[in-house]
């Protein structure tokens, strides 16, 4: 239970974490708030030849505003900062809602929305309530900077579409708008543990009070974080009732490949997603109507 | 791999201590085997039990999650440091006693650090939000219950 020797490098700036990673490539992770890196090193299963710690970086932390209605997350923020903070709350409310969810105390103080997106659990909250506001992710190395959408960011168990010499530095999403509503649930054995299904939704409604927009993501319901397309798109255009609710559901269902384990079978996985859909959806739906 | 090591400077407990650490060391191996600080407890080693939480800049942390290198230039609260001398408990460890929040005792450390973390940033916590910032230490002895009692009890006396 003690990890295998490694080269530690402290970041003093962003540049040399960078350089240090482009001449490394794989060989080498960031250290973040390492609450999903250090178990595996402790275990073995994970052996960087380097690790260089970001933790010095401190201006990769906090969240800011940008243009057009969103903010920028940076990829040192804390979960614990996150809990504490009234902006997120109003602003953000489906991380905030997940928060709690998300293993104990002691975890969320040290453990980055950066680092949880970059190991890119499937079981993991955060990635699926990435992708149901369709966030957009910035990667920068020596060679430059992108932006790459949610949508690609994930492509498999633990794999991103970060390049070997790439950090991830922040996620832009969108801020909760007038008439939207959100919701997540998950179920677990016990509080904290890894879900063995999450539910992250958004309903949006005009005017006469039908769906504008409607996007639902899940965990641990596949190789990767899922958006459940078909269902979003079913609710669109329609008001929104029991039978809407219920096909969404049925489509959610129908959508997903979950993996079962020792804790749920594929079957009960997708009969949770099929109940967890049907009451977010329910719930942000009454949200958007009371305009929260 | 050759080994490495770096230099490090922490506060623990209000005292300084320079030592020269692997790279792959441990902040809680750090902790009981260098400086010889071994109420800090070591239990599951990847994250879930909480025996070895100890409180880093302030906020409560598993430090089998940390390396001691990383600790350079930080300041550590353990067990070590509650009680302000032999004779005088801290009002955390009086409450626990009183209240029979231990028997066994091998989480106990872990739970006194995440709770003084806790009750000094909720002073007045209802017994939800006690179990909740209890929910990452497990203890296989009490069921609990007794350590919710004292944390409760212990809100009230630092109130007094």
């Amino acid at each position: 239970m003690k990890p295998a020797p490694f080269r530690y490098v402290a970041a003093r700036t962003l540049k040399q974490a960078l350089q240090v990673k482009a001449e490394y490539g794989d060989e080498a992770h960031f250290l973040a708030g390492g609450q999903s890196l250090v178990p595996t090193m402790n275990f073995r299963l994970t052996q960087p030849a380097v690790l260089i710690d970001i933790n010095p970086l401190t201006e990769l932390a906090g969240v800011r505003d940008c243009a057009a209605d969103g903010l920028r997350i940076g990829a040192l923020t804390r979960y614990g900062k996150l809990e504490r903070d009234p902006e997120t709350a109003r602003n953000l409310p489906l991380i905030h809602e997940a928060l709690p969810h998300i293993a104990h105390p002691q975890i969320r103080n040290r453990g980055t929305i950066g680092g949880n997106l970059a190991h890119a659990d499937p079981a993991s909250e955060m990635p699926a309530i990435v992708l149901a506001l369709a966030g957009k992710l910035r990667a920068q190395s020596m060679r430059g900077e992108r932006w790459i959408a949610a949508s690609d960011f994930f492509i498999g168990a633990l794999t991103t579409a970060l390049e070997p010499d790439e950090m991830l530095m922040e996620v832009e999403l969108p801020v909760a708008q007038p008439r939207s509503g959100a919701c997540f649930l998950e179920v677990s054995r016990r509080r904290g543990d890894f879900a063995i299904i999450g539910v992250a939704c958004i309903v949006g409604l005009d005017e006469g009070g039908r769906c504008s927009a409607a996007r639902i993501g899940l965990c641990n319901a596949g190789e990767t974080p899922v958006f459940a397309a078909a269902a979003s798109e079913s609710l669109v255009g329609r008001q929104i009732g029991k039978p809407e609710i219920d096909e969404a559901a049925d489509l959610v269902q129908r959508a997903i490949d979950p993996g079962g384990s020792i804790h749920a079978s594929k079957e009960f996985q997708r009969h949770v997603a099929g109940v967890l859909t049907a009451r977010a959806l329910n719930t942000a739906n009454e949200r958007a109507r009371r305009g929260h | 791999m050759a080994t490495e090591t770096h230099n490090i400077s922490v506060t623990v407990n209000g005292t300084s201590y320079r030592r020269s650490v692997e790279a792959r060391l441990l902040l809680s191996d750090f902790l009981r085997h260098d400086l010889l600080l071994a109420g800090t407890h070591v239990g599951c080693e990847h994250g879930v039990c909480g025996a070895c939480t100890v409180i880093f800049d302030g906020v409560a942390v598993r430090s089998c999650l940390l390396f001691a290198a990383q600790a350079d230039g930080h300041t550590i609260e353990t067990v070590e440091g509650l009680a302000s001398d032999r004779d005088h408990l801290h009002p955390l460890q009086e409450s626990m006693r009183d209240c029979h929040g231990l028997q066994c005792g091998y989480c106990t450390p872990g739970i006194l650090m995440t709770m003084k973390a806790f009750l000094d940033e909720t002073p007045a916590p209802d017994e939800a939000q006690i179990r909740e910032a209890l929910s990452g230490n497990l203890c296989r002895c009490t069921g609990y219950q007794h350590i919710v009692e004292a944390m409760q009890l212990t809100a009230e006396r630092l109130r007094r």
